[in-house]
């Protein structure tokens, strides 16, 4: 830890013992010798990486929590105001309605995610003629923009698209999957669960491909069956996946915006009752008018409960463990 | 690590005289499983690609073809390119599709030199404070980008970057996620043959520009392809940080015509077609990274 603390004091300075400089270097001052030679102090390659995350990361990520304090808006510097934006916060029904959809995503969308793609990679799993094929088609929706494949699923949930066209072939009538809010959240759950089943899909096939094949027989020699064998056999063992892949999808699921956004437009649906929090952010904060205190109060939120959810799964996880 | 490429596709049938299936035990695959398994995998493939091809059909419907017809059709009866004229007539889409190439390819080149000479650093350079950077890019990594969009616009604006591509590309330039997957691909080398360049004279470029680089190629291509991506698919920070519509990249656009045309269906799948086609062509022809990426993703994550 010494180290660490040297170097935060004085950043630019190149080490002085080092195995990695050849010792005919004559021990001068850095400036001169940078000037002299190739330049070979290491802070010059952590210098690119280091100064856009420092500028555009983690000054920003400082400069949130400070904002959150503030009444800044985005063309008037702001004043230290305490809490009050968390205090407005309490008040505020946009935020709780905010909390409560991002939190139902979460609920909706991580326990699909982490079971479905798990089912999905047993499909694939085997080596079977075609299966390549089979395994990049499924992972498509993963490389599609979030946009596009928002705007895919407008089109096919529209009032007069694809599903309810179909639906109303075969006699169930339309449904309004676009205006109802409640449908829409499913919606647009639906459409998080069908761009991310491709991506959990490969974890998990990398996870089987480690799950010792004497295992599944010894199972099957004492007569357990398919499903027996899936619950006694591959969940145990893919189980610290099956963790890593709750943590991933939670986190994102939290964060939702463009799903949402997509589906049900800018001010999320019907008398907005379908806003996220990140929604909420991004219209609180932006613009001529943004409120940018108050709009980093949410984001913080954001941040806190993203930090909780991920370690609440590791928890749960090592409480398992033992 | 790459699963999906290095079994194949099929397996050597025995010499008998009628070819059997077998598993990857040698035991033959029954005939009903087999059946059983590919009902299933044509069902999830309608499921995945079907909206994909929905959208391509959509987009060929001429204008006087009823699309909303139930039953639906679902092939185009004359199919025409009609409506991808009409979407660059409507908005400059070819001026956006070349704005999204800037960003990602900016994205790429950054992303490739920041990290890989940042995580040459934390991997073999020595120096003091070493311990400290990585730790900023752990931080930042665990930070997510969502909770300081506001203060990385603020930031934008002070510099005068609101409203350009540069200002799109700047806050990804060299993820931290990456600089740490070149650390560790970096790490697993052996640092015997880097050793010896030592001894024999080589500084620290040569090391880096000749040895070292040239080992690591495969985690680079897969820094370069999710740089690519990410870039191509991102839509929350250029939404935020581009307002002038001359500007804008093709996620931003499609926005802006699935926004002001919403109701010319037709209109709007043109326009996702031509924003989606170029990563799938990428992802036919590079599917190996992409799946290595995961795998590499999903230990750091």
């Amino acid at each position: 830890m010494a180290t660490s603390t040297a170097s935060r004091t004085r950043p630019s300075r190149p080490a002085r013992r080092s195995p990695w400089r050849p010792a005919r270097h004559p021990a001068g001052r850095p400036v001169s010798r940078v000037r002299r030679q190739l330049p070979t102090s290491p802070w010059l390659f952590a210098a690119p990486g280091l100064l856009i995350t420092g500028a555009f990361i983690l000054y920003p990520f400082v400069s949130t929590v400070i904002n959150a304090f503030t009444d800044r808006r985005t063309l008037i510097p702001g004043r230290f105001v305490g809490l009050a934006n968390f205090r407005e916060l309490l008040h505020d029904d946009m935020f709780w309605t905010g909390l409560r959809n991002s939190a139902l995503y979460v609920v909706g969308v991580v326990p699909a995610l982490v079971v479905l793609p798990l089912l999905l990679a047993l499909l694939v799993q085997k080596n079977i003629p075609g299966i390549t094929f089979f395994r990049s088609a499924f992972y498509t929706p993963v490389v599609a923009s979030i946009v596009v494949v928002g705007l895919i699923w407008v089109w096919l949930l529209d009032e007069r698209g694809l599903v309810n066209s179909l639906l109303e072939t075969i006699g169930v009538g339309k449904v309004g999957f676009l205006s109802d809010q409640w449908l829409l959240l499913l919606s647009a759950m639906t459409v998080t669960v069908w761009k991310g089943l491709g991506y959990y899909m490969i974890i998990y096939l990398a996870a089987l491909a480690n799950v010792p094949r004497e295992l599944h027989e010894a199972a099957a020699v004492d007569g357990a069956g398919a499903v027996r064998r899936f619950l006694t056999v591959t969940v145990p063992a893919v189980r610290s996946t099956m963790v890593l892949v709750a943590a991933l999808s939670s986190v994102a699921a939290f964060k939702v915006f463009s799903e949402v956004y997509l589906m049900a437009g800018p001010s999320g649906g019907p008398a907005g009752e379908d806003t996220t929090l990140v929604m909420l952010v991004q219209r609180t904060g932006t613009g001529l008018t943004g409120r940018v205190g108050y709009a980093s109060a949410i984001s913080l939120v954001v941040f806190v409960v993203t930090v909780v959810l991920m370690l609440l799964v590791l928890r749960a996880d090592r409480r398992e463990d033992s | 690590m790459s699963l999906v490429q290095k079994t194949p596709a099929t397996r050597t049938p025995a010499p008998a005289r009628r070819p059997r299936l077998t598993d990857d035990n040698g035991r033959r695959v029954r005939a009903w499983e087999l059946i059983l398994r590919y009902v299933l995998l044509l069902a999830v493939l309608a499921l995945t690609v079907g909206p994909f091809l929905w959208q391509l059909s959509t987009s060929l419907k001429g204008p006087t073809e009823d699309i909303f017809s139930s039953p639906p059709k679902f092939l185009p009866s004359h199919p025409t390119l009609h409506n991808y004229e009409r979407v660059s007539q409507t908005i400059p889409v070819w001026d956006y599709a070349l704005n999204s190439l800037k960003v990602a390819t900016a994205n790429v080149v950054t992303n490739c030199v920041g990290s890989a000479l940042a995580g040459y650093a934390l991997a073999r350079l020595r120096y003091r404070g070493r311990r400290a950077t990585t730790v900023v890019f752990v931080l930042a990594m665990l930070v997510p980008a969502e909770s300081i969009v506001i203060a990385q616009f603020t930031t934008m604006r002070d510099l005068g970057l609101n409203n350009t591509l540069v200002g799109v590309v700047l806050p990804g330039a060299v993820a931290a996620m990456n600089v740490l997957l070149m650390r560790n691909a970096f790490l697993n080398l052996p640092y015997e043959i880097e050793e010896a360049a030592y001894v024999d004279g080589a500084n620290v470029w040569q090391r880096f520009l000749r040895i070292a680089l040239p080992s690591v190629k495969g985690t680079l291509a897969v820094v370069a392809i999710f740089a690519f991506m990410g870039a191509w698919d991102d839509f929350l920070w250029p939404l935020i940080v581009l307002s002038d519509p001359s500007k804008f990249t093709l996620t931003i656009g499609l926005n802006y015509l699935h926004g002001t045309f919403a109701n010319d269906e037709r209109l709007v799948a043109a326009g996702t077609v031509i924003a989606v086609a170029p990563l799938i062509a990428l992802f036919a022809c590079l599917q190996r990274y992409f799946f290595r990426g995961v795998g590499e993703g999903a230990v750091k994550g």
